[in-house]
């Protein structure tokens, strides 16, 4: 959105680049903090304890400072992103397959339509953060329980966008033909629908990414899930919650910082593979 | 609007209203049903008892009984209004939720009316000064606040307010030691300031981005250009034309908040340690309070449906041209 609005009236001074060029390198550069993170994050490996440097303020040596265990807090932030990484990705899988399984199935009948807007319905008739505790209770808690929980409620706004495609391509003749043909259900679904509403699932699934990250966060914060030596960015979070009436500002304050900055590069990656697939809307 | 179509409109929306706790109700039972926890281990929090007592208990908790029977006598009581009793506080489930909605309903309602009110405001200046550095810098901070977990804001502003510049007290719903219901005025006050503030911030993004759009949308439209053309400009413009244009879908997207707005409110009342419907929630799901979840999860199911059903109706209240067009029905 920042980006979009800056470079369609002039072309750029320093870098005279074409709109679609500069949309790849913003998706190329974004990937690549991203996926740098997640293989930083593999080489942590278990952080030393050091009683001499607890709580120690933000350094060069120490970049996000160091907590009560004298724990380097830059690692803990990068493990910690890893680990979000991995649930989100997971989860968003989940989502999306339940989002394209309904969205598909949408298109058997009239009775199927009901049934699937009124699960959607029934979704969103509770609140998103409880029904996340419901279901990782369901799965008996610990990290099955959260990627379940994330994984199985975030396909609701992507299976309603699906649903009303599902319903505008079904108006088409060739729906109608491939009926009057004697083609089953599947079939059409399969080589028909389905082929057309990828880029609505890819876009989905990149904006689906940073809601499952914060609900990550969000549900491990409140003490759901992974164990508390896990170093999750909601569980830094809620033990830092110990140490702010002490004044270290900088266990919570890093930490989220570089959770905002991921899901902001997520959003701008959703946002820019958006204008690639759709190009239409790239000139707004 | 007549009274047929508005008996029509609340018979409608009745019969939603029951199938749709009739779902929630057995959906999330049976969830919680095929969770692994059993129902009288957490009731004993570990306390040792013979075989024999824990015989009476499991056939209290009803620990084998067949799914469908359960859901059967679950619906029965709620029928009667009867939600069981909550196994942390040990009172009727009801009782736990009324006095902690009552709390929470002040929080939520405060950053209901502030969210609205700031976000609104914001919108229509960023619409207003398209393109300059007040649009953009209210663009970027709704832009950040959406993308930034609430509770970490939360945790931001306990930091500046309370621990740095020491204006309030950290956490607790009331002073420790007092109970709640002696605590005065003043002290509920202090306590509510940073959570209602928190809330506030977080809740204008949605409303103050909408409003934006919907005012730059309706200043390039015709009648605008023709408002200009009469003479009109500055705030009278937007006053007659724009917000009157505005105000209603505003309204409704704020109604459709409710859901946002509770959850928002179980993040922040952890934050800041107060004792509100939000807090008890996540102590019903850490501790496997399996009645009061329940009961908590039907509750915000009532809670969002009200919030919708509001937003229906101030279309059919304030909109006139709904009005009109049903009265020369």
């Amino acid at each position: 959105m920042i980006n979009r609005k800056r470079n369609n009236d002039k072309p750029h001074v320093l870098l005279p680049i074409n709109l679609r060029t500069k949309t790849l390198l913003i998706i190329g550069l974004s990937v690549l903090v991203i996926a740098s993170i997640l293989v930083s994050s593999l080489f942590v490996g278990s952080i030393e304890t050091n009683f001499v440097n607890a709580n120690q303020l933000p350094s060069f040596e120490h970049l996000f400072g160091t907590d009560w265990m004298g724990r380097d807090m830059f690692s803990r932030t990068v493990a910690g992103l890893g680990l979000s990484l991995t649930v989100g990705f997971i989860a968003s899988i989940l989502s999306t397959c339940v989002s394209i399984f309904l969205g598909l199935f949408s298109s058997f009948n009239r009775i199927a339509d009901e049934i699937v807007a009124s699960i959607i319905d029934l979704f969103g008739s509770i609140p998103h953060i409880l029904l996340i505790i419901l279901v990782s209770i369901m799965f008996g808690g610990g990290t099955i329980g959260v990627i379940m929980g994330i994984g199985l409620t975030h396909w609701t706004p992507l299976a309603r966008v699906l649903r009303s495609q599902v319903k505008e391509i079904k108006t088409e003749q060739y729906i109608s033909l491939a009926e009057n043909l004697g083609r089953s259900k599947v079939w059409i679904a399969m080589k028909h629908i389905f082929p057309l509403i990828i880029s609505q699932i890819i876009v989905g699934v990149i904006l689906m990414f940073p809601h499952a990250i914060m609900h990550e966060a969000a549900i491990t914060f409140l003490g759901f899930g992974l164990p508390p030596h896990d170093p999750a960015i909601g569980v830094i979070l809620s033990e830092s919650m110990n140490y702010l009436s002490s004044g270290y500002w900088w266990l919570a304050f890093y930490p989220g910082l570089s959770l905002l900055i991921i899901v902001l590069l997520f959003d701008l990656i959703g946002e820019n593979v958006e204008k690639l697939l759709n190009p239409e809307t790239a000139q707004e | 609007m007549n009274k047929k179509t508005l008996l029509k409109f609340f018979g409608y929306k009745l019969v939603r209203f029951i199938i749709l706790m009739l779902a929630v109700a057995i959906f999330s039972f049976i969830l919680l049903d095929l969770s692994p926890i059993n129902p009288v281990t957490v009731y004993l929090k570990g306390a040792a008892v013979s075989p024999a007592q824990r015989a009476i208990l499991e056939q209290y908790f009803g620990v084998g009984v067949p799914l469908p029977t359960k859901i059967y006598h679950w619906l029965c009581d709620l029928a009667q209004g009867n939600l069981g009793t909550s196994l942390i506080y040990r009172v009727p489930v009801i009782d736990v939720i009324w006095d902690k909605f009552s709390a929470s309903i002040v929080l939520m309602a405060l950053s209901w009316i502030f969210s609205g009110i700031l976000g609104f405001g914001l919108g229509v200046l960023a619409g207003k000064n398209k393109g300059s550095w007040i649009d953009k810098a209210i663009k970027v901070y709704c832009y950040i606040i959406q993308s930034a977990p609430s509770f970490w804001v939360g945790m931001l502003i306990l930091m500046i307010f309370a621990v740095y510049l020491g204006w309030f007290p950290i956490g607790f719903g009331v002073p420790i030691g007092v109970k709640s219901t002696d605590a005065t005025f003043m002290e509920w006050a202090s306590r509510l300031v940073l959570p209602t503030l928190t809330l506030s911030l977080v809740g204008l993004a949605p409303i103050a981005m909408y409003t934006r759009n919907e005012l730059v949308q309706v200043l390039s439209s015709d009648y605008i250009l023709f408002a200009r053309s009469r003479g009109e400009s500055g705030w009278d413009l937007i006053k007659n034309h724009g917000i009157r244009n505005i105000l209603l879908p505003a309204v409704t997207l704020q109604f459709l908040s409710f859901s946002e707005l509770f959850g928002g409110a179980v993040l922040v009342e952890q934050v800041f340690s107060y004792p509100g419907i939000g807090q008890t929630a996540v102590a019903a799901g850490l501790q496997s309070d399996v009645p009061l979840l329940l009961g908590i999860v039907l509750f915000s199911a009532v809670f969002v449906f009200v919030g919708n059903l509001l937003a229906d109706l101030s279309y059919y209240i304030i909109d006139p041209r709904i009005k009109e067009s049903e009265f020369n029905d």
